[in-house]
């Protein structure tokens, strides 16, 4: 295996290790020659910006987006102003910044997405310099102007701009400058010369690099490390200087012996770095300077680009992209040359094992004597994930699953999930997909990011596959990819909406939780209206149709939508919404077909818009309504006159409805009350808003016989309710004589029982017993127990020979009752029963 | 406190404990000292998931009842409003808020709607230029409420009046998301029937809302194996009859709310403390808690009332015997035994002491001549005599000026018994209402006449005898003491709506489709997919569960009469009950009643 190490170079303790990821699938005549470049970290695409190979008033350059292979994702001639630098954000959308700072955005496919200007001073003064950054809060830009002057932009997405205090002494634009975030807090390190400066948002602070070497007269350059942690600066007497970014710490200082100016210097480190470098590029040379001031250098057959990461330095030709880094100690521990670490062993074993050699037993017992098998299995697992080759890859995890099978309980998560991230890894690594992320920037980045950067170069099929590979739950998973998948698929313009529909359908229709009302929102953001509607159809949650309909000004549509989630606080909304945007008209016949809404409305207005509600009715010709509506108004008033005028309308309404009964009673109440106050102004009474049977009561109570039979008359009040008033009235008043005299009147409609028991409520027995003889025989018994009269009750009972009466007469005998007619009782009862 | 809501075939508490978690959880959100003030409505429901002590220990220091004008003053971090979504409620919030920053110890705001939020509500407030003010705007999503072991209700007054008069359904919208909510905590409930058009609302918003929610499944074994919706209007007789169970009775003549009743202190004055003379009589209602915690409560509430007494009095013997045992308690160990049950004993006393003081309250009405002339015609009227003629009672009763409540319950219920009353019966009872009572309660007869309680007949077919045969709903000889059927709880009368969920379980309602033609709104069964191994596997002899739901409200002789079944020996169905609202005849026609509130002239 000793190929493995062969592009291995040392460096002070450590190794560095040039891995080739690509063969360039661009062809770039000239290399970078006459490119503006810049590619993205995390093995993003790239963009290139070609001058016109004859410089003409009409040329244009042609800006070129590709991947990390140099496949062409999009090309397109530039035809916006003079740009002064290209960059990409987190999200893989590429920033133009032009020489009047104006910075133009466009996605990975050259798509035009949205512009901002770097304020009004920048387009007088023009971009002299500018940089992109990323931070914790997205991405930044730098730039400095014609006027020395310096404005951040630290998240593009929230855009403040923040104009940096002046730098002493500065004419022109600085020799050389970085962006740092330091404590939350994004600032400028500049070099003017020898000066170095801090700028930040009030203060421009010199500064000084602790032994920074005296004969440099200028800093160079600047490099700070992707952590922001790290600062190296090169001087024009070839010293790289290295610390922290704080300055307050020197790491090293290395001679390099090469004066000219580099054309880029990034750092090269890893997590956990045994040897940090800086790598300095000039034309035709490459140099790794380590920490130990040993260095390594490389010459370059072509231009190049470096980019720096997370854990190495991708370095980009017109023709190959290489990834330099530290070799990480566990491959270093595994392939050294004659290593005996145990990760190394367990190799040699399995290969002994594969030829079927009784070595491999050996080397087997060597690793389980030290004890540390398991610790070979992990250095195996750990080293396939730094590999790049599928072959090696496969040698290591073949090893580590060969070792795991001697070892009880190791745990096989770590050998399982590495399995599962490799092959990720490799597919997207392809040639075809050119995302060549390491397996330490896999995992900073998250699978969730990878599978939105997939989704947005529109390789849905490979998303999809890993979601479903990684056993990502539906909803972030593959739902989430098919909604982006829909989302651009809404907008190939040049497929009718039915189609378009058709497919959306039938691809998301058995995914969970996709949200229709998106994809229909990104329809109609394109100007499809009609597609928008035909996908909210698909849409589950009818409430999530209804702002989107609105918006659409589809308020009809929204309308029924709402009525059909039920969601009535929906339905309000919308008939809000509607109140407001149509004219009453046309509002009032909206409803008119929607019942469900129209009643809502109807409470709406019941509570809050009476004259609204009047309207209503009015508009549905509901007579009947309308009618109660006046009587319920008529309650309001304190007026006699306007009450009546209202009940009027009442009765105008009630017969429009050809309701009689209603128009009649309405009538009634009217008379009444005309009657109660002429009553009152005549007699002072206090009648006005009793009830008729009140209204009699009253009379009858205060002696106006007159008029409380013309009342009966005229309200043709039945007898019998009649005769219950007044008897009650005269008992009230124990007008005994009155009361005797109207019984005499005529035959009672309600016999004469209310009459002994209204006198017996009154304790007058005396008068009660008067009426006992005229009650009928059924009520007899009753009667003559109202009044006491135990004999009476029994010879009532006993005459009728019902064992009913008999029994409840008994029941109301005490033990000092006449022991003779409790027999007699007793004998009848059992008569009775017989029969 | 919350115990006896987990003793039931379906642990409730989880339900408590999830409303107490998400209550806790706001309560946190606002940081530091704070005062709740109430929607006086929601005071009582909130009262059956949280005490005070819950809102103590999250700070919460002063309560207020939400009224206009200035908030009173209190020296707190935070104002919450605990409020019903609804407009008026709005306005006197904006006032308060409005006239709170004249002052100048600034306090935060926040809103907890109950059970939902509303844009129509935070639209008002936004006009009213204070939305803005609030730090938090949440939603406090209370739907059902666990009310015993086996009851469940969203305590919605207007649920019925809502959706039958109204046609707002805002109600149903809600008892299908606490369907779901339910769901979510007990599994997918995978049969559903219904019968009646708001059934089949709620059914169709729940199985919308579970494609809605696809994907978000829980997996959880479903507690319930079928539920079953009905509509209060396919069965408006039985809330018309008088309750003759004990519960029922209490409701009918005292009113339960909350779970609360209040009673005449006069029957409990003795024994508040016993030997001592009481020296005044307590004035104050005497206000008690009934629930299934109290075991005597448990055991007799349901019985018919004339079965109360003899349960009471094997009770009383039960008890004195226990307490007699202390003679027998020989040896240290028998009369430490003994000291240990004590407490028991006392509260099992005093449990009975107030049981026998109620019984006597009631048996003071149940016995009155009024009550059994009342109960003479109801029972008239359900068996079908003379439904079609102007009842002489009921007559004599307007004549006499009784409660109009009263009045209105029987014509309703000689109505409903009548397929709709003969247009001139129709016309002489209104005209008699109007005239005694007042004619401002034509808004009280339109709306009773739109509900169908109190309607001219429209065909000339009465179907209601036939129902009453084909369902049973008339049992002569009802046995009251040991009852054989659910007719006892009317002493008579079989509910129809407790009838249909007897036939359903078995033997199935193909054997009575057509009465259920006859009565009003479609009826239907819905299957909801479960995911793969949640299928259960019953047990032999194992019970189904079974939720009923009445939409628009129930009784509690209903809820006894559904209890009955679920203990019945070879019944096979367990039912927890649950409901928009727990009503009674009288509850239920007030909630319909319109009362414009007269000017005086």
């Amino acid at each position: 295996m000793a190929f493995i190490t062969a592009n291995w170079n040392p460096l002070g303790e450590a190794f560095y290790r040039k891995i080739d990821l690509y063969d360039m699938g661009w062809s770039l005549r000239d290399g970078f020659k006459d490119c503006m470049v810049a590619a993205a970290p995390y093995g993003g695409p790239i963009a290139l910006l070609r001058q016109p190979q004859r410089p003409s008033p009409s040329a244009r350059p042609q800006l070129e987006i590709y991947t990390s292979s140099g496949a062409n994702m999009a090309s397109f001639p530039w035809k916006s102003g003079p740009v002064q630098q290209l960059g990409w954000t987190v999200c893989d959308d590429l920033l133009v910044i032009q020489e009047d700072g104006t910075v133009l955005i466009y996605d990975l496919f050259g798509a035009f997405k949205r512009h901002f200007s770097m304020g009004n001073e920048v387009v007088q003064n023009q971009v002299m310099e500018a940089k992109v950054f990323h931070s914790p809060y997205g991405t930044g830009i730098a730039i400095v102007t014609g006027a020395s002057r310096f404005t951040l932009a630290t998240n593009i997405d929230d855009l403040k701009l923040r104009r940096l205090p002046e730098v002493p002494g500065l004419q022109g634009a600085p020799t050389c400058w970085a962006v740092l975030t330091q404590d939350r807090q994004t600032k400028v390190l500049l070099a003017n010369g020898a000066d170095l400066y801090i700028l930040d948002n009030t203060s421009c602070t010199p500064v000084t690099p602790p032994g920074l070497s005296p004969q440099a007269c200028s800093i160079v350059n600047i490099a700070v490390s992707f952590s922001y942690k790290y600062l190296a600066l090169f001087t024009d007497s070839g010293h790289v200087w290295m610390g922290s970014s704080n300055l307050k710490d020197k790491l090293s200082e290395v001679e390099t012996k090469v004066r000219s100016t580099p054309k880029q210097m990034v750092w090269c480190r890893r997590p956990r770095s045994q040897q940090p470098s800086v790598v300095i590029m000039w034309d035709r040379l490459f140099l790794v300077a380590g920490e130990c001031q040993e260095i390594i250098q490389y010459t370059l057959d072509e231009e190049c680009v470096c980019v720096a990461e997370l854990d190495g330095v991708r370095i980009i030709g017109g023709s190959r992209h290489e990834l330099l880094q530290e070799v990480p100690s566990a491959c270093e521990d595994i392939f050294k040359i004659a290593s005996m670490a145990p990760g190394a062993l367990l190799l040699e074993a399995h290969k002994e094992y594969e030829k079927s050699s009784q070595k491999a037993d050996e080397y087997l017992r060597e690793i389980k004597e030290q004890s540390v098998l398991g610790e070979a299995v992990k250095q195996c697992v750990e080293a396939a994930g730094y590999e790049h080759e599928p072959e090696t890859q496969k040698t290591l995890l073949r090893a580590a699953s060969f070792g795991k099978c001697f070892l009880s309980n190791f745990p096989p998560e770590p050998f399982v999930s590495m399995c599962r991230d490799l092959r990720v890894l490799n597919a997207i690594r392809d040639y075809g997909v050119g995302i060549p992320l390491t397996h330490p920037q896999y995992k900073q980045m998250t699978m969730q990011v990878l599978i939105d950067r997939l989704v947005y170069r529109k390789l849905y099929p490979l998303a999809i596959e890993i979601c479903r590979y990684l056993k990502t739950p539906e909803y972030q998973g593959v739902s989430r990819v098919l909604k982006h998948w829909a989302c651009c698929k809404v907008q190939q313009k040049e497929e009718p909406d039915e189609s378009i529909a058709r497919a959306v359908s039938v691809k998301l229709g058995e995914a969970a939780g996709i949200s229709y009302s998106e994809i229909a929102a990104r329809a109609y953001e394109c100007g499809r209206t009609e597609l928008a509607i035909k996908l909210l159809e698909f849409e589950p949650r009818s409430g999530e149709q209804v702002p989107l309909l609105l918006k659409m000004k589809r308020s009809q549509l929204a309308l029924s939508k709402a009525i059909e989630s039920g969601d009535t606080d929906l339905v309000y909304t919308v008939v809000t919404y509607l109140k407001n945007e149509m004219n009453r008209g046309d509002f009032f016949m909206t409803l008119r077909n929607q019942p469900v809404a129209l009643s809502l409305y109807r409470q709406f207005c019941k509570h809050q818009e009476q004259e609204t509600l009047k309207d209503l009715f009015n508009q549905d010709d509901d007579h009947h309504e309308l009618g109660n509506y006046y009587v319920k108004a008529s309650y309001k008033e304190s007026k006699l006159e306007a009450r009546l005028s209202l009940l009027q309308s009442a009765v105008d309404e009630y017969n429009k409805a050809k309701n009689e009964f209603a128009a009649k009673a309405t009538e009634d109440e009217m008379k009444l009350l005309r009657f109660q106050r002429r009553v009152d102004e005549e007699k002072g009474e206090a009648l006005l808003g009793l009830s008729l049977h009140d209204t009699l009561h009253s009379l009858l109570s205060a002696n106006y016989h007159k008029q409380a039979e013309q009342l009966y008359r005229d309200f043709r009040v039945p007898d019998k309710r009649y005769w219950w008033l007044k008897l009650t009235a005269l008992s009230e008043k124990e007008d005994w004589e009155e009361l005797e005299k109207f019984a005499k009147s005529k035959k009672s409609p309600i016999g004469y029982l209310p009459f002994v028991e209204v006198c017996v409520k009154r304790h007058n027995k005396y008068e009660a017993k008067k009426y006992v003889s005229k009650v009928t025989p059924e009520q007899k018994v009753k009667a003559h127990l109202a009044i006491g009269d135990l004999d009476g009750a029994a010879e009532a009972a006993i005459e009728r020979r019902s064992e009913g009466e008999i029994s409840t007469v008994l029941a109301r005998c005490s033990p000092s009752t006449d022991r003779a007619l409790l027999e007699r009782l007793n004998r009848a009862r059992s008569t009775a029963a017989k029969k | 406190m919350s115990a006896h809501l987990s003793y039931g075939r379906v642990n409730l508490n989880i339900l408590r404990e999830a409303a107490r978690k998400d209550l806790r959880e706001f309560l946190d959100k606002c940081a530091g000292s704070k005062a709740i003030v109430w929607d006086e409505y929601l005071t009582g429901p909130f009262g059956l998931i949280a005490q005070y002590s819950l809102l103590k220990e999250h700070e919460v220091e002063k309560m207020f009842t939400l009224k206009g004008g200035r908030l009173p003053p209190a020296d707190v971090k935070n104002i919450i409003f605990f409020v019903r979504p609804r407009l008026e409620l709005m306005d006197i919030i904006a006032e308060n808020v409005i006239s709170e920053d004249k002052m100048h110890s600034p306090r935060d705001f926040h809103i907890l709607f109950v059970p939902r939020r509303s844009m129509l509500c935070e639209q008002r407030l936004k006009e009213q230029g204070v939305l803005g003010s609030f730090i938090n705007i949440d939603e406090y999503i209370l739907d059902l409420i666990p009310y015993d072991g086996d009851l469940l209700s969203m305590e919605s007054e207007g649920a019925f009046r809502e959706c039958y008069l109204e046609n707002d359904q805002t109600s149903l919208y809600h008892t299908a998301k606490g369907l779901m909510t339910l769901q979510a905590l007990y599994g997918t409930i995978p049969q559903i029937f219904g019968k009646g058009e708001c059934a089949r609302h709620v059914a169709n918003m729940m199985l919308r809302m579970k494609r809605e929610f696809a994907g978000s499944q829980t997996q959880i074994l479903p507690v319930f194996d079928s539920l079953l919706l009905l509509d209060r209007n396919i069965d408006l007789l039985t809330p018309l009859a008088t309750q003759l169970t004990y519960e029922g009775l209490i409701d009918e003549v005292y009113g339960i709310t909350n779970g609360y009743v209040k009673l005449p202190p006069e029957k409990f004055a003795a024994q508040k403390k016993q030997g001592e003379a009481s020296k005044d009589l307590p004035t104050e209602p005497k206000k008690m808690q009934l629930n299934s915690a109290e075991e005597l409560y448990a055991e007799i509430r349901d019985k018919n009332f004339n079965g109360v007494g003899s349960a009471l009095s094997k009770k009383a013997k039960i008890i004195s015997a226990a307490f007699e045992e202390r003679h027998n308690a020989k040896t240290v160990g028998e009369i430490k035994q003994f000291v240990s049950q004590l407490p028991h004993m006392q509260a099992a006393r005093s449990s009975l002491a107030n049981h026998t003081s109620i019984a006597e309250l009631i048996k003071d009405i149940t016995t009155s001549e009024a009550f059994f002339d009342n109960l003479t015609v109801e029972q008239e009227f359900m068996t079908g005599v003379d439904t079609d003629k102007v009842n002489t009672y009921i007559e004599d009763c307007i004549a006499q000026k009784d409660p109009l409540i009263k009045v209105l319950r029987l014509a309703c219920m000689q109505s409903v018994c009548n397929n709709g009353l003969k247009q001139k019966v129709f016309d002489y009872y209104k005209r008699e209402i109007l005239q005694t009572y007042g004619y401002e309660h034509m808004l009280t007869l339109n709306n009773l006449e739109k509900t169908g309680l109190l309607k001219p007949q429209t065909s000339t077919r009465n179907n209601y005898p036939t129902i009453r045969k084909t369902l049973k709903l008339w049992m002569e000889d009802a046995n009251e003491q040991n009852p054989n059927d659910i007719s006892y709880v009317y002493s008579g009368y079989a509910p129809l709506s407790v009838r249909l969920a007897q036939v359903l379980a078995r033997p199935g309602w193909r054997s009575i489709e057509e009465v259920l033609k006859m009565l009003p709104g479609p009826h239907f069964e819905e299957r909801q997919q479960l995911p793969a191994g949640l299928h259960k596997k019953r047990q032999q002899g194992e019970n189904r569960t079974t939720l009923v739901f009445f939409l628009g409200g129930v009784t509690y002789a209903e809820i006894a009469a559904l209890r009955f079944l679920s203990q019945m020996e070879d019944g096979g169905t367990e039912y927890i009950i649950a409901t928009t609202k727990l009503i009674n005849g009288t509850s239920w026609i007030k909630s319909l009643m319109d009362r414009p509130e007269a000017q005086t002239l």
